[in-house]
C-alpha cells in the first residue's frame, strides 16, 4: 500500500468513524448518568432525516446539522419520557424507540418524497481543510480535511472529558450513574440529571445522523443508520465510558468498515465480513476483561427510584 | 374510578388496553400525516385476513418465526435474563439448519427434518453460550453481550454465503437450495403454510406445561421474581437455572431460524431476517411473557406484517408504518404497566411486593448489567 492509498484508507476510516464517535460521545454522557439508551439508533436515523430536510428547507447544510440535533433530541425525549419520567425498563423502551424511529422516518420520507424514493439532492457538508495540519503527509488529509462535524467530534471528546472528570456538574452526573441514592442524599436531582443527559445523547446521535446524510451519503435513504446506534453503544464499552477513548474506539470500528471497500478495491479476496465482525468480538473481549479492567457505571440501566 | 378498574387489570385486559391505545395513537398519527386511518386499517385487515389463503400463506407463515423467537424472549425475560440476542441466535440456527439441509440429500425426510431442527437448536444454544458464560462466570450483563452477538451472527451469515457456503454457481450471495427432503411439508395444499407452524404451537404448549407444572418451571419463575430470595428461601441453584434457561432461549430462537430456512426460504442469504429477533420482544411483552399468549401475539404481529404490503398498495401508506405500530405496542404495554403499578402502589404501600410475577411479566423488572 503506497502513501496515497494509505492516506485514502485512513481518510475513509475517519469518515466512517466520525458518526460513530459523535453518537458514542453522547451515549457516554447518557450512560454515565445511569441510562443506557438502546434507542440511540432511532435518534441517528431521525437526525439523518431531520438533517436532510433541514438542509433543504434552509438551503444550508449547517441548518441541517441543527435540525438533525433537534430531531435526535426529540426522539430521545420520547425514550426519556418512558425510561426516566415513567421509570419503565430502559432496554425495552429503547428497543421500541429504535423500531419506531426506523419506521416513522421511513414513513415520513415516503410521505414527503413518494414511495419510489427519488434520490434526494441536498446541500452537503463539504470538507474544510485545516491550514498547516492538513498538509502533514498521510495523516494530515485523513484527519484534518474533513467535514466540520469531524472537528466537532474531536473538540467534544476533550470538552466532555473535562466536563465529566474536572467539573462539579460532571461529578454530579457521574454520581447519579454510580449511586443514585447517594446522589439524591446530596440533593442532586437524579431524574432531572438523567433526563437531560439522555436528551444530550440524543442530540449528538442526531448530529451523527445529520453527518451521515450531509457529509457521508449526500442524501437520505431509509434505514441508512444501518445499526450505527448499536455500534456506538459497543464503542462506548470499548472506550470504557471515557470520551477520550471514544475517538480511538470509533476509529477502530471505522477502520474495520473501511477495510471492506479497500480489500475489494485492491482485489484482495479476503473475507471482509469477518473483519466487520471483528470489532464486536473485541468489544466482547473488552467486556470479559481481557483488554484490561472495564466497568460500567454501577447504576447503569437501573430504574430510579427502584421499583 | 378509572384507577379502580385499571388496578385490577389481568394480562389479557392489559394487552387489550395497550392495543386499543396503540391503534388510537397510530390513527391520530395517520390523520396528522394526511392519511385515512379507516382505509389504512381496512387494507391492512384485508391483506392479513382478507381470504383464508392470505391468512394461511402470509400471516401464519410470517407468524411462525415470530412465535419461536417470541417464546425465546418470553422464557428468558420470565427468568430475569435480558436476552435481546434472539436475532443473532436465529441467524446461527439458520446457518446450521441450511448446512444440514444442503448436505442432507439422499436421506429420508424423517431423518433430515429433525436433524435440521436439532442443528438449528444446538447452534442457537451455542450462540447464547458465550453471553451465558460471560454472565455467570465474569458477571458481565447480557444486554450488551447479546446485542453484540447479534452483529457477529449477521456478519457470520454474510461471510458464509459469500464464502464457504456460497451457491455452486457462485453468482449470488446465497447458499444452494436445501435438499427436497429437508423442506418442511405444506400443511394445506395450495397454501404456503408449513409444518413449522405446528412445531411452534407444540413448543408453546410444551413450554407452558413445563412452566406451569414442573419444578424447573417453578424455579424459573422464582429466580425471575427475585434471584436472591430464590437462592436463600427456596434453596434454588440460581446459577444453574439461569444457564439452562438462557441456553434454552437461544435454542428456541435458533430453531426459529432453522424452521424459516426449512419451511420458507429453502436457502440462506444475506439479511435473511427482517428483524424477527427484535419484533420478538414486542411479541413476548404483549403476551405478558405467557407462552400461549405468545402464540396469539405472534399471529397478531405476523398478520400485521403480512398485511403491511396490502396497506401500502391499497391505501398508499408506507409498509414501514407497521414498525411504528410495533413500537407503539411496546410503549403502550410499558405505559399501561406503569399506570397499573402506580395505582396499586397508591392503594397499598406494598403494592409491588404483592405480585412480583405480573410485575415482571409486564416487563417492569429492574435490570442489572452486572450478572447474577
Amino acid at each position: 500500500m503506497d502513501a496515497a492509498t494509505a492516506s485514502a484508507f485512513l481518510e475513509a476510516s475517519v469518515r466512517l468513524g466520525v458518526p460513530l464517535a459523535l453518537a458514542a460521545l453522547g451515549e457516554v454522557v447518557t450512560e454515565r448518568s445511569g441510562v443506557i439508551n438502546i434507542g440511540l439508533e432511532g435518534s441517528i436515523i431521525a437526525g439523518a432525516l431531520g438533517g436532510a430536510l433541514g438542509a433543504l428547507a434552509w438551503s444550508s447544510p449547517l441548518g441541517g446539522v441543527g435540525a438533525g440535533a433537534m430531531a435526535g433530541a426529540a426522539v430521545a425525549a420520547v425514550f426519556a419520557l418512558f425510561a426516566v419520567v415513567l421509570n419503565a425498563d430502559q432496554i425495552i423502551a429503547g428497543t421500541a424507540v429504535t423500531l419506531g424511529g426506523l419506521g416513522a422516518t421511513g414513513a415520513v420520507y415516503q410521505g414527503v418524497f413518494g414511495a419510489t424514493g427519488t434520490a434526494l439532492t441536498i446541500p452537503t457538508l463539504g470538507s474544510v481543510p485545516i491550514p498547516v495540519l492538513s498538509s502533514v503527509p498521510v495523516v494530515g488529509p485523513a484527519l484534518f480535511d474533513q467535514a466540520v462535524t469531524a472537528y466537532l467530534a474531536y473538540g467534544l471528546a476533550l470538552v466532555l472529558w473535562i466536563f465529566l472528570f474536572r467539573t462539579e456538574l460532571g461529578l454530579e452526573l457521574r454520581a447519579v450513574g454510580e449511586s443514585p441514592a447517594a446522589a439524591e442524599a446530596s440533593s442532586i436531582r437524579v431524574r432531572w440529571t438523567r433526563f437531560w443527559a439522555t436528551l444530550f445523547g440524543g442530540a449528538l446521535g442526531g448530529v451523527a445522523g445529520a453527518h451521515l446524510a450531509l457529509a457521508y451519503a449526500g442524501t437520505f435513504a431509509q434505514g441508512m443508520s444501518a445499526g450505527r446506534g448499536f455500534i456506538a453503544i459497543a464503542v462506548v464499552v470499548l472506550a470504557r465510558w471515557n470520551p477520550g477513548g471514544v475517538l480511538l474506539a470509533a476509529l477502530f470500528f471505522g477502520v474495520a468498515s473501511a477495510l471492506q471497500f479497500f480489500l475489494q478495491a485492491l482485489g484482495l479476496d479476503l473475507p471482509y465480513q469477518l473483519f466487520l465482525a471483528l470489532p464486536y468480538v473485541l468489544t466482547l473481549a473488552a467486556l470479559a476483561g481481557w483488554l484490561g479492567r472495564s466497568r460500567a457505571p454501577s447504576a447503569l440501566a437501573l430504574p430510579w427510584p427502584p421499583h | 374510578m378509572i384507577g379502580r378498574t385499571a388496578g385490577r387489570l389481568g394480562p389479557v385486559a392489559a394487552a387489550v388496553v395497550a392495543l386499543a391505545v396503540t391503534l388510537a395513537a397510530s390513527a391520530v398519527a395517520l390523520v396528522l400525516g394526511g392519511y385515512d386511518p379507516a382505509a389504512a386499517y381496512g387494507a391492512l385487515l384485508r391483506g392479513a385476513v382478507g381470504s383464508p389463503s392470505q391468512f394461511l400463506s402470509i400471516s401464519l407463515v410470517r407468524a411462525t418465526p415470530l412465535i419461536l423467537t417470541g417464546l425465546a424472549v418470553a422464557l428468558a425475560f420470565r427468568s430475569g435474563i435480558w436476552n435481546i440476542g434472539a436475532e443473532g441466535q436465529l441467524y446461527a440456527g439458520a446457518i446450521a439448519g441450511a448446512w444440514v439441509g444442503i448436505h442432507g440429500s439422499g436421506l429420508p425426510p424423517a431423518v433430515v427434518l429433525p436433524a435440521v431442527a436439532l442443528a438449528a437448536g444446538v447452534a442457537g444454544c451455542l450462540w447464547a453460550l458465550i453471553p451465558t458464560l460471560l454472565k455467570v462466570r465474569m458477571g458481565v450483563g447480557e444486554v450488551i453481550t447479546t446485542l453484540l452477538m447479534n452483529f457477529v451472527g449477521i456478519h457470520l451469515a454474510a461471510y458464509t454465503v459469500h464464502g464457504p457456503m456460497q451457491e455452486a454457481r457462485g453468482v449470488f450471495p446465497q447458499t444452494d437450495l436445501i435438499a427436497e427432503a429437508a423442506r418442511l411439508p405444506r400443511l394445506i395444499p395450495g397454501t404456503r403454510l408449513h409444518a413449522g407452524f405446528i412445531l411452534a404451537l407444540g413448543l408453546a404448549l410444551l413450554i407452558w406445561l413445563v412452566m406451569r407444572f414442573s419444578v424447573y418451571g417453578f424455579q424459573v419463575r422464582a429466580v425471575g421474581a427475585s434471584p436472591a430470595a430464590a437462592a436463600v428461601a427456596g434453596r434454588i441453584r440460581t446459577r444453574r437455572v439461569v444457564v439452562v434457561t438462557f441456553l434454552l432461549s437461544g435454542a428456541l430462537a435458533g430453531i426459529g431460524g432453522g424452521v424459516e430456512v426449512s419451511g420458507v426460504t429453502y436457502a440462506l442469504y444475506e439479511n435473511f431476517s427482517p428483524g424477527y429477533g427484535y419484533t420478538a420482544i414486542a411479541v413476548a411483552l404483549l403476551a405478558g411473557l405467557h407462552p400461549l399468549g405468545v402464540v396469539a401475539t405472534g399471529i397478531f404481529f405476523g398478520a400485521l406484517e403480512g398485511g403491511a404490503g396490502a396497506m401500502q398498495r391499497e391505501a398508499g401508506i408506507p409498509a414501514v408504518w407497521v414498525n411504528v405500530i410495533e413500537a407503539l405496542v411496546i410503549l403502550a404495554v410499558l405505559a399501561v404497566d406503569r399506570a397499573v403499578r402506580r395505582l396499586q402502589v397508591g392503594r397499598k404501600p406494598d403494592g409491588d411486593a404483592d405480585s412480583p410475577e405480573p410485575a415482571r411479566a409486564r416487563g417492569a423488572r429492574t435490570l442489572s448489567l452486572e450478572g447474577t
